[in-house]
């Protein structure tokens, strides 16, 4: 496990160097002056400018440059907001939880939707709930996330006025900041309008969730069936079977346990398309989240913004990544020995 | 093994029922009444500052004004008459110089997190509001810019002498020269009463900025959260002079789209929403209620009088008469405006009802024609300009329908349009023949549409592109400024609107409306008389929405409007 561990956090540096090389080099790729493409400071003075290229060591050669620029990543310091002049760090701590807690929701849903239905559809491979299952996947697959969004609007906050449209909570609730993840902050606060805000808030998530969960689901859905289908087709199962252990035993005991093992390894890749989904989403359903901050970033052009954005979110992205490589490895042995990282 | 899969199949399901039963469980006793007692308003954009003193936008003065403070004096009641706020009595002098205020002596100004006031408002405070307007050596004159928009344009400082503190609750306001709208100027939104102590607060903590951004006013509503582009939050101010604000908590949802306001409103996540679009829409349901209030101002057909033809009242009256109005109407504003018979909308006090109006008729206007010898017709150009107004949506279409309706009488057409400052400038130096424009009033009074529109006056340095210039009319007007006796300048401005109506020396179209949509439950008065709001007055009153169903046939046609 030791091993294992050092070899992630090895790729976890490797990347990160990757990301902010990528980040660094934005800056030059972006019009404008370099330095203040940095630090985001348009109204910069020249004494000021005199101050950024100091601490960038914009005089020094390309390889200093760049260290300057990690040691200002390292310490938070991702410049301010070109069309705000509001420092970086403090929108990503705003913004950033509201978007993981979007993207966890829906990735729960995600899973509690997909992979049962996968299950059921392997288990009963080739009849008509197989076929219906698969095609609701396909079709769900397709489905334009956008388009999905404002028809779910249409449905369920216009026609039949069910669930709001907008936020993550109605403006009436004044939930003070701790965490940034709602429902945690609800949870702390100590409003008398504590479970009202509960409440208020889980109608919020709900369609936006459904909405960023349909296509991972879908992908849930195939990718369950093909674990399960084949978990079904070893001899441990036949063994078992053979054994006159009755179906339920089966499926319960030995094959749902070794098809999930193959499904956790997918749900960080699936994370990653979940966070783009997310963003998308964020926009139709004015969610306050770190993806709507960063479109409007980019039709404002506001290159700062993009950049550190941009490192933000593709770090929480990795994170995640890693994180479900360490669940599996906890939950799969044989994970652990690999000697190539997968 | 068997424990580790139990696990696996019943976290999932433990978590969704706990979920579950959390949001169905918990229904307290309080569940409603936060939102029953809070109104949330969908507003179009984020205000610029906190005190309507500085700005003429609607935007700021809808999120300030009657919300945060109140004024000496306000207009009130359908007839528009001034009435007594903060001030319970005013005295004018008879040669109307010296006007005397005696202020109420009980009201409290705003406990926030930022100020916690020790005195009731006095005359201090009045001193200090309006010194912080006139006198530039004032050290809060030149915070947050030092432009008073209102008060420049009407010229408030060449007419106060100077203002008197007479004792604690007694102010008298000394004027250069007699001037009637002088008490109009003071009833509006933008001359509301400021905390001196507050002031002198922010001057020992060196924050002078901050009397514009947190506010500290006597009104309905005291800030509580503002946050730039997202939502502005109020209080209810607990401690308010008059009975207090029936709603706990005021929440303006800044939502600059208009699509987004209207899916807001449809999906019941605001109560109120400003500026709807989709009026049929709104209209057909019958849990949503349309709202629409004529604003100031007036959209016109103006003609150069000191260009030929025009410099003839006759052809003057002929073009008017040919013009179908209805048509324009309901083409350009869709219905959405009043027609205008006079210069002065229906909504303003000294507005007549027997004001008479040159219909649309293309045969006398025809004959018109002939007697002034034009028989055979001619050509002119109209002046459309190239900006959208509520006064005017889209003035080049006008042009194209007025073309056609002058077509029918023999007189060509030629639409001329410039970008929109050449088109200001061109105009002011009288190059054009007949123009489309409009005014929008920055007062109730209506010397506010006599004065700039046709007096000689401003044929030089305002804004009467008509360069119409009548002696009589100026006369009528200087009467009514003179004389304080409402009913005497009703009389004076209804004289002077039938000069207008004789002479023609432009042709009012349409004053247009401001609308406003709201759900049935949100009950009592929002739209003020002169395009602000007050939200002093509203309250929820969820019982009604059960007997909606039966009262909901009768609501079609309150809707239509």
């Amino acid at each position: 496990m030791l091993t294992f561990t050092l070899r992630r956090l090895g790729l976890f540096l490797f990347t990160m160097m990757v990301l902010t090389l990528l980040s660094f080099s934005l800056s030059f790729l972006f019009p404008g002056d370099t330095v203040i493409n940095h630090s985001g400071q348009i109204n910069a003075t020249a004494t000021d400018l005199a101050k950024l290229n100091e601490a960038y060591q914009m005089d020094k050669n390309i390889f200093r440059q760049y260290t300057a620029y990690l040691q200002h990543i390292i310490t938070g310091d991702f410049g301010q907001s070109m069309s705000s002049q509001s420092p970086i760090s403090n929108a990503i701590i705003e913004l950033l939880p509201a978007t993981i807690e979007l993207s966890l929701v829906a990735l729960l849903i995600a899973m509690l939707v997909g992979i049962p239905l996968g299950f059921i559809s392997a288990i009963n491979h080739n009849k008509t709930s197989d076929n219906a299952i698969l095609s609701f996947a396909m079709i769900g697959y397709s489905i334009p996330v956008f388009w999905l969004g404002l028809l779910a609007i249409l449905l369920f906050s216009i026609g039949l006025g069910w669930l709001p449209s907008s936020g993550k909570i109605s403006l009436l609730f004044e939930i003070e900041f701790v965490t940034g993840i709602q429902f945690i902050d609800i949870l702390l606060s100590d409003s008398p309008y504590k479970w009202q805000a509960f409440n208020n808030a889980s109608a919020h998530i709900i369609l936006p969730a459904c909405v960023i969960a349909l296509a991972p689901a879908t992908i849930f859905i195939r990718l369950s069936r093909a674990a399960m289908i084949e978990v079904l087709a070893t001899s441990y199962i036949r063994a078992a079977r053979a054994k006159g252990l009755s179906f339920q035993q089966i499926i319960f005991r030995h094959a749902i346990r070794n098809a999930l093992i193959q499904i956790i390894r997918h749900v960080g890749l699936q994370f990653a398309n979940l966070v783009t989904l997310a963003m998308v989403t964020e926009v139709i359903f004015s969610w306050p989240g770190i993806g709507r901050w960063l479109i409007e970033s980019i039709s404002q052009r506001d290159y700062t913004a993009i950049q550190s954005g941009l490192l933000a979110l593709s770090c929480f992205i990795f994170i995640v990544h890693i994180l479900t490589d360490f669940i599996y490895a906890a939950l799969n042995p044989l994970a652990r020995g690999n000697s190539h990282g997968s | 093994m068997a424990v580790s899969m139990m696990n696996f199949k019943f976290i999932p399901f433990l978590t969704v029922t706990a979920l579950i039963s959390l949001i169905m469980g918990c229904n307290e006793g309080n569940i409603l009444s936060l939102s029953e007692r809070s109104i949330i308003y969908c507003s179009e954009g984020s205000p610029e500052t906190f005190n309507p003193q500085l700005s003429t936008s609607g935007t700021t003065s809808d999120a300030s004004a009657k919300q945060l403070y109140n004024s000496l004096i306000v207009y009130k009641g359908s007839k528009n008459t001034l009435a007594p706020s903060l001030a319970s009595s005013w005295h004018v002098t008879r040669d109307g110089k010296k006007i005397t205020f005696y202020l109420r002596q009980d009201v409290n100004f705003h406990q926030t997190g930022y100020f916690t006031p020790t005195r009731k408002l006095n005359a201090d405070d009045v001193l200090f509001s309006f010194n912080r307007i006139l006198d530039k050596d004032h050290a809060f004159h030149h915070i947050s810019g030092g432009q008073y928009s209102f008060f420049q344009s009407v010229k408030f400082s060449e007419l106060v002498e100077k203002i008197e503190k007479i004792n604690d609750f007694t102010i008298r306001f000394i004027l250069k020269r007699n001037d009637s709208s002088f008490l109009a100027n003071l009833a509006t939104d933008y001359a509301v009463i400021l905390s001196e102590e507050y002031g002198q607060q922010l001057t020992i903590e060196d924050k002078q900025h901050e009397i514009d951004i947190l506010p500290i006013g006597t009104g309905p509503f005291k800030l509580q959260d503002y946050r730039v582009g997202s939502l502005i939050r109020f209080y209810r101010h607990d401690e308010y002079w008059q009975e207090k604000a029936k709603i706990e908590q005021l929440v303006y949802d800044i939502s600059p789209s208009k699509s987004n306001r209207l899916t807001k409103l449809l999906a019941k996540e605001c109560d109120v929403s400003s500026y709807p679009i989709a009026h049929s829409t709104i209209a057909e349901r019958s849990d949503l209620k349309l709202e629409s209030i004529t604003s100031l101002n007036v959209g016109y057909f103006g003609f150069n009088t000191k260009k030929a033809p025009f410099d003839n009242k006759l052809v003057r009256q002929a073009i008017s008469l040919a013009i179908n109005k209805k048509a324009l109407i309901d083409t350009i504003y869709q219905g959405q405006a009043a027609r205008a018979k006079s210069i002065l909308p229906e909504t303003s006090w000294a507005y007549d009802r027997n004001t008479p109006e040159l219909g649309y008729n293309p045969v006398r206007a025809k004959s018109l024609l002939e007697v002034a010898g034009y028989a055979q017709g001619f050509t002119m150009d109209i002046w459309a300009m190239p900006v959208q107004r509520a006064y005017n949506p889209s003035a080049v279409t006008m042009a194209k329908l007025i073309q056609a309706d002058l077509k029918k009488i023999g007189v060509k057409v030629k639409i001329v349009t410039y970008e929109w400052s050449t088109f200001l400038r061109r105009l002011s130096m009288g190059e054009h023949q007949s123009f489309l424009l409009g005014w929008t009033a920055d007062h109730p009074d209506p010397d506010n549409f006599f004065t700039p529109m046709l007096s000689c006056t401003s044929r030089e340095k305002g804004s009467n592109r008509t360069f119409w210039c009548n002696k009589e009319y100026d006369e009528l007007l200087k009467k009514a400024l003179k004389t304080t006796n409402m009913s005497k300048r009703k009389s004076y401005y209804a004289q002077a609107m039938t000069i207008i109506n004789e002479e023609m020396p432009l042709l009012a179209i349409a004053h247009s409306k401001r609308f406003q949509a709201r759900g049935t439950d949100v009950k009592g008065d929002i739209l003020e008389n002169f395009g602000g709001i007050s939200f002093y007055d509203v309250y929820k009153n969820n019982e009604v929405s059960s007997t909606n169903e039966i009262t909901a046939p009768n609501k079609k046609e309150k809707v239509v409007d």
